[in-house]
This record gives structure tokens, C-alpha cells and sequence, in this order.
């Protein structure tokens, strides 16, 4: 009964945690690709210095979603609550 | 239709070698990273051995990956202490690409064996807490080679209070750097399985195509943060 209460919870756990693992990065990575848009629009010769910056800028952004993803996993597949 | 999948979806099952009863190898990650690291040596030696003017093919990839990592250091820590620090970064660099592409590139689910599966050395967290430990290791012995005993004056920078703000930052470091390595790997891996047990031909090839380009960028970031802390501590 106990388990499958601990069960149910980590399901719920683990969908939340990716789910607003998921806002908070997508804001800022639609931000910063919005203004990597606008500076190549305003300067085309420096396209390929800023898509540099912005990949690596993105993939920081993706890695606090992967935090998330990790707790979910842990929750899902690693779960210490569960006897 | 169970032959098509490249993988199962198994988190946290292993090939376990046990040594004693409290000693435990995770044999898959242990030959694939060793098989990495053989194939790196390899490599590094061969397109090396006999350096030319004019490079040839294999030359040319080195001094390549060489122009890549020696930029890296280069920017992030300045051009009086870069050559020191330079081996642990393309060590780093090389291991972490390595070993991701290896679990993108390479069929392991060919071989069979007794329990779990060879995938990226990477998948297991156990292989990226310890290049993120090394990593902070790294960054404490610079300091100290460097800067001496006036090394923890960077505690109470900019102002005492912030000391234990910046002890937590030591800790909150190698587990960033773990856990965003960790992740990104098994999460490249769990979305091509789960889209392969939906649609087996053609749709999961764009999404490992993506993560082929993720797992180079991963190495680069983390490249990139090593040389980054250790360049903070001795600025």
C-alpha cells in the first residue's frame, strides 16, 4: 500500500520536475535566440561568431533542463524512497 | 519489431565485476572507456609519429583538434599559464568526445552480454563524477602552484561574508559539471530509444543526427569549464 503510494507520488514527482525544468530554460533560450536573430540581422559579417556564442549559450541554458531530467530519472529509476 | 531497438531502456543495470563483496567494477563502462582510451592513444600516436611539413590526412585531424583545444585554454586562461594547464584540457576534451561519440557511433548492442549493455562510458555517472572531482582537483593544485598560500585569500573575495557562499561554489561546481554531462548523454540516449520503439525506420535518424552534434558540443562545453575554473583561480 505504502509502495504503491511511493509509486504514484514519483510518477507525479517526476513529470513536475521535467515540466518546470522545462519552463524556466525555454523562456531564456527563446530570448537568446531572439536577440542572436536581431544581431545578425543588424550585422550579417558577424553571423558566424554569434551563432558560436549562441550554441554554446544554449547549451548552458539545456543543461539546467537537464538537472531536471536527472532528478526525474533518479525519481523514476533510482527511487531511495522505495523500500 | 524487439530487433529493431538499438537499445533497451534500462537505467542503472550493469554488468557487475565483483572483486570482494563490497567491491564492485561496472564492467561495460569499464572496457568501453578503456576501448576509448586505446583508440585515442592510438591515434594521437599514429597521426603524430612521423610529423611532416606538408600534413598528411591524419596530421591534419590532430592539428586540428590541437587549434581547437588550444583555443579553448587560450581564451579562458590567458597567455602566460595556458601551456600549463593545456594537457588536462585536451585530455579532458578528448576523453569526454571520445566516449560520447563512441556511444553514438559504435553498434554495441551487437554484443551480447550477461546483464546491462555497452553504451558511452559517459552513461554512467560514476565515469562523470570522476572527471568532474579531477576537475576540481585540477583547479585546487593550480591555485596552489601558482598562488602559493595566498590561494584562499579568493575565499573572502570580494568581501568576508561571501566565504560561505564561495565554499558552497567548490562543492556546486563538479556537480554541475556531472550532473550536466550525466544528463545530457542519457538523455540523448532515452530519446532515440523511445522514439525508435515508437517508429523504428527514418523518423529517429534527425534526432541522432542531433545528438551526434550534442555529444561534440558537450565536450566542448566541458572543455570549456575546466579551463574556465582553473583560469578563475589564477587570474
Amino acid at each position: 500500500m505504502v509502495d504503491s503510494l511511493v509509486a504514484a507520488a514519483s510518477v507525479i514527482a517526476a513529470a513536475i520536475a521535467v515540466g518546470f525544468a522545462g519552463l524556466g530554460p525555454g523562456i531564456g533560450q527563446g530570448n537568446a535566440a531572439g536577440q542572436a536573430v536581431e544581431g545578425i540581422a543588424r550585422q550579417p559579417e558577424a553571423e558566424g561568431k554569434i551563432r558560436g556564442t549562441l550554441l554554446l549559450s544554449l547549451a548552458f541554458m539545456e543543461s539546467l533542463t537537464i538537472y531536471g531530467l536527472v532528478v526525474a530519472l533518479s525519481v523514476l529509476f533510482a527511487n531511495p524512497f522505495v523500500g | 519489431m524487439d530487433s529493431f531497438l538499438l537499445s533497451k531502456i534500462e537505467v542503472g543495470s550493469h554488468l557487475y565485476i565483483n572483486f570482494s563483496d563490497t567491491l564492485h567494477l561496472h564492467g561495460e563502462t569499464f572496457f568501453v572507456s578503456l576501448f576509448v582510451v586505446t583508440l585515442l592513444i592510438s591515434f594521437l600516436v599514429l597521426s603524430t609519429r612521423d610529423l611532416k611539413k606538408i600534413p598528411g590526412s591524419w596530421q591534419n585531424l590532430a592539428e586540428v583538434i590541437y587549434e581547437l583545444v588550444k583555443s579553448i585554454a587560450l581564451t579562458q586562461m590567458g597567455p602566460s599559464y595556458y601551456s600549463q594547464f593545456l594537457p588536462f584540457v585536451a585530455t579532458i576534451f578528448l576523453f569526454v568526445l571520445g566516449s560520447n561519440l563512441s556511444g553514438a557511433l559504435i553498434p554495441w548492442k551487437l554484443i551480447e552480454i550477461p546483464s546491462g549493455e555497452f553504451a558511452a562510458p559517459t552513461n554512467d555517472i560514476n565515469t562523470t563524477a570522476c572527471l568532474a572531482i579531477l576537475t576540481s582537483l585540477a583547479y585546487f593544485s593550480a591555485g596552489f602552484k601558482i598562488k602559493g598560500i595566498g590561494y584562499f585569500k579568493r575565499y573572502i573575495k570580494p568581501a568576508p561574508f561571501f566565504l560561505p557562499i564561495n565554499i558552497v561554489e567548490d562543492f556546486t561546481k563538479p556537480l554541475s559539471l556531472n550532473f550536466r554531462l550525466f544528463g545530457n548523454v542519457v538523455a540523448d540516449e532515452l530519446t532515440v530509444t523511445v522514439i525508435c520503439s515508437l517508429v523504428p525506420l527514418i523518423i529517429p535518424l534527425p534526432i541522432m543526427m542531433l545528438g551526434l552534434f550534442a555529444s561534440s558540443l558537450q565536450a566542448l562545453i566541458f572543455a570549456t569549464l575546466a579551463a574556465a575554473y582553473i583560469g578563475e583561480v589564477i587570474e
